[in-house]
């Protein structure tokens, strides 16, 4: 009665063969796990570990810090005279090897104004011999600017040399730590703030594009499919468009004497300009713009597929236009919302090239500090500590939204 | 093989030609295009060199990442002096011999043909001399015509939208100059807390009345479209307006805040000795007296002999007296502190 079942051999032969071809398909997958381990988890676990750790003082002035390590910071006191002296002595030799400006600026970071103390008095000691300074290198030290006796600038140099730190996620919380060690408010408040407007205007913009596109992705999606078409090509057209051009084109459109204002007053609306150009209106108008299609799509590919005759059923069966749109067309488009409102909402929230063009003053969001970081100020690590803080929102936001509507319900098409 | 041979005689010749390659890096625009034509275009035909020319929008990012990474891109760069200060003492620029520049065209050593402060700084050799001031346009103002910063501040004499770059540098010290701190005090007064407190306080008197931009591009365009009346702007751009497409621009010089740019090497570049070859060349007398085409004054004074005189008033260099040398100590010590305190005041 065995004659038809296979032998033990036969079986494991058979799992071996489809193990070989499921290594095979994973080979062919593989230049795509690397691609993504090279442009994106690495970038990512980079920026992570940069947000915490910054080895560079430790690095620059490794005895100095060995000496202050017994300093008592939250006292008045300034640091044992060796530690003075053994940091004159590394302060020249960074100055030597053109060094010393890199330490002036991680120091400068926790206590401002300290830069131009530190290279000055740099570029002092490298005239300064090494016995000199092995001698009474602390008394040089402080005899070069009152500013050495201050206790602040010994504080920042110690706190600036911890290669772990937690600083830098304090300070986008808009927190700080005083010489104690306690964590307090910090004299600038604007991280927070950032946070929250850039929010408020991700989600000013997810609410507008749904309004504009779902009436256009029903009419769409119910339109005959000549028509349907033709006016497919116009919401892919903006995609076709670069970015930079669809925005600057915005600028034209609402500045003070733009086509917006002109054709208002010679319609004799209004009689003076409106101010639109700079301004979160203005960066909300564009994002919106910018954005639309990545609502139109799934909306009407949704929408597409729900059976016309669902709705007529509703309707012959005495059901008035409204409730049975909400209660029968609606829900079954909830997909589509969902997805675009994702897609948008995490779009905009770190958008940064529209913001920075039309959004002046008050159009700014974190991206646009972000960026400040980056290429002003030259602070990386804080950078990451808000770039991470901002991946971190995403994630959070992505999980209440599971919780509340359930990530099984986005449909793309 | 002896398909093979041409081949192999390209690629050599590749080689051979990529290693007198330079890549050099400015700011672009109209300077850009003075500095192709009197530097660059001159060295390619004497040199028989190639250079690459390259854009940036200045600070220290790139070259950082550059160093950092040790992959270097770019081997010559022109540097805001702003920038210079804080490059040269990371170690991200080479040093460069001074002693090494060639004399002017009339004979005097290079160290006494540069201005001081070309010199200054032992990474980079003065380019030029640019500045930032305000320009309004003839046929917008009312309330008759502005010629100081505190007439920048007077929204009652002057009614009107006031175009500022949003950034803390150069409003924060004009803010204080209108409030009546003298221009040598600026800096002093702007490193306490109660200074910074005024200038900031002095700025709310027009924030009402304050568009912001962010590239200096759009300064003469905000300018010429209406959407201000006065605007802040690097000198060469307004010029450039007035110039060549004949707007009804008036430039004012009182309290300019100017600065030099400067060119400088790269650390670790495999093309030191060509990069100081070009700078040599290109801060000579000759290729640096073409920079006026642009408005911005050549830092070697032999070069004036070469510049038109009708020129030489409306060049930086020309009103030293008037303005105010921006301080590239002080923005290195607060520029990241002041930065975020000008952005919290923004969000108010």
């Amino acid at each position: 009665m065995n004659n038809n079942s296979l032998s033990v051999e036969e079986i494991l032969e058979s799992k071996r063969l489809l193990n070989r071809k499921k290594r095979l398909l994973l080979l062919f997958t593989l230049p795509l796990l690397v691609f993504i381990f090279i442009t994106f988890i690495s970038p990512i676990a980079t920026m992570l570990y940069r947000s915490v750790y910054h080895p560079t003082v430790s690095q620059l002035i490794p005895l100095s810090l060995a000496e202050l390590k017994n300093w008592d910071e939250a006292g008045d006191a300034l640091p044992p005279s060796a530690a003075l002296q053994q940091f004159a002595i590394e302060l020249q030799d960074l100055s030597k090897q053109r060094l010393s400006g890199k330490l002036a600026e991680e120091v400068n970071r926790l206590k401002p104004g300290s830069s131009s103390l530190i290279k000055s008095s740099a570029r002092k000691l490298k005239k300064t011999t090494l016995e000199e300074l092995q001698e009474n290198g602390d008394s040089v030290l402080l005899s070069y600017s009152k500013k050495w006796h201050n206790i602040d600038l010994w504080r920042a140099v110690k706190r600036a040399g911890q290669p772990f730190t937690d600083s830098y996620y304090l300070t986008t919380f808009d927190l700080k730590r005083n010489p104690a060690g306690e964590i307090e408010q910090r004299d600038t408040q604007i991280y927070l703030k950032l946070y929250w407007k850039s929010l408020k205007i991700a989600i000013y913009i997810t609410l507008l594009t749904a309004l504009l596109a779902y009436p256009l992705a029903y009419y769409l999606a119910t339109a005959p499919s000549k028509i349907a078409n033709r006016l497919m090509v116009l919401v892919l057209l903006p995609f076709w468009t670069s970015l930079l051009v669809r925005t600057t084109s915005w600028i034209a459109i609402l500045q003070t004497n733009g086509v917006l204002n002109s054709s208002l007053q010679s319609l004799g609306l209004i009689d003076e300009p409106f101010e639109l150009l700079y301004t979160q209106a203005a960066t909300i108008i564009a994002m919106t713009h910018i954005l639309l299609p990545f609502m139109i799509l799934p909306l009407y590919s949704v929408m597409k597929n729900i059976d016309p005759s669902y709705l007529r059923a509703a309707l012959s069966l005495g059901a008035r236009p409204i409730p049975a749109f909400i209660k029968i067309y609606l829900p079954m488009t909830v997909p589509g919302v969902s997805a675009g409102a994702l897609l948008v909402f995490i779009i905009s929230i770190g958008y940064y090239i529209t913001p920075a063009i039309v959004g002046g003053t008050d159009g700014q969001m974190i991206s646009n500090i972000i960026a400040f970081h980056m290429q002003s100020s030259n602070n990386w690590e804080l950078a990451a500590a808000l770039g991470s803080l901002l991946l971190a929102l995403i994630i959070a936001l992505y999980w209440i939204y599971d919780r509340l509507v359930g990530v099984n319900n986005i449909k793309l098409g | 093989m002896k398909r093979l041979l041409p081949v192999i005689a390209l690629a050599t010749a590749c080689n051979v030609a990529s290693a007198d390659q330079l890549t050099a890096v400015s700011f672009g625009g109209a300077y850009g295009a003075a500095q192709q034509k009197h530097m660059l275009d001159p060295f390619m035909e004497e040199t028989g060199h190639k250079i690459l020319f390259e854009n940036y929008s200045g600070g220290i990012a790139e070259i950082k990442a550059q160093v950092e990474s040790g992959n270097i891109l770019w081997d010559v760069i022109d540097v805001e002096v702003i920038d210079l200060e804080r490059a040269c003492s990371e170690g991200l620029l080479e040093v460069i011999d001074h002693d090494s520049l060639p004399p002017g065209d009339d004979g005097t050593p290079a160290a006494k043909d540069f201005s001081e402060a070309a010199l200054a700084n032992e990474c980079g050799v003065g380019n030029i001399v640019w500045t930032v001031l305000y320009a309004f346009n003839n046929d917008t103002i009312k309330g008759g015509q502005p010629s100081s910063i505190a007439d920048l501040f007077d929204t009652k004499k002057y009614p009107g939208k006031r175009a500022l770059r949003k950034r803390p540098q150069v409003n924060l010290e004009w803010a204080l100059i209108a409030d009546g701190v003298p221009k040598e005090q600026v800096y002093e007064v702007l490193e306490t807390d109660e200074g910074q407190a005024r200038a900031f306080a002095k700025l709310a008197t027009i924030a009402d009345d304050i568009v912001w931009f962010d590239s200096w591009s759009q300064a003469p365009q905000l300018l010429n479209d209406g959407g201000a009346v006065m605007v802040q702007s690097a000198n060469g751009r307004i010029f450039d307006a007035i110039q060549s497409e004949g707007k009804p621009f008036e430039m004012v010089w009182d309290a300019h805040l100017y600065d030099l740019d400067v060119w400088a090497i790269v650390k670790g570049t495999k093309k030191k000795d060509l990069a100081m070859e070009f700078i040599r060349f290109a801060t000579g007398s000759k290729p640096l007296s073409g920079m006026p085409e642009v408005a911005y004054g050549p830092t070697r004074n032999s070069s004036y002999a070469y510049v038109d005189k009708a020129v030489i008033p409306k060049l930086p260099s020309s009103h030293l007296d008037e303005g105010l040398k921006a301080s590239g100590d002080f923005w290195a010590d607060y520029g990241e502190s002041l930065g975020e305190k000008f952005n919290e005041w923004l969000l108010k």
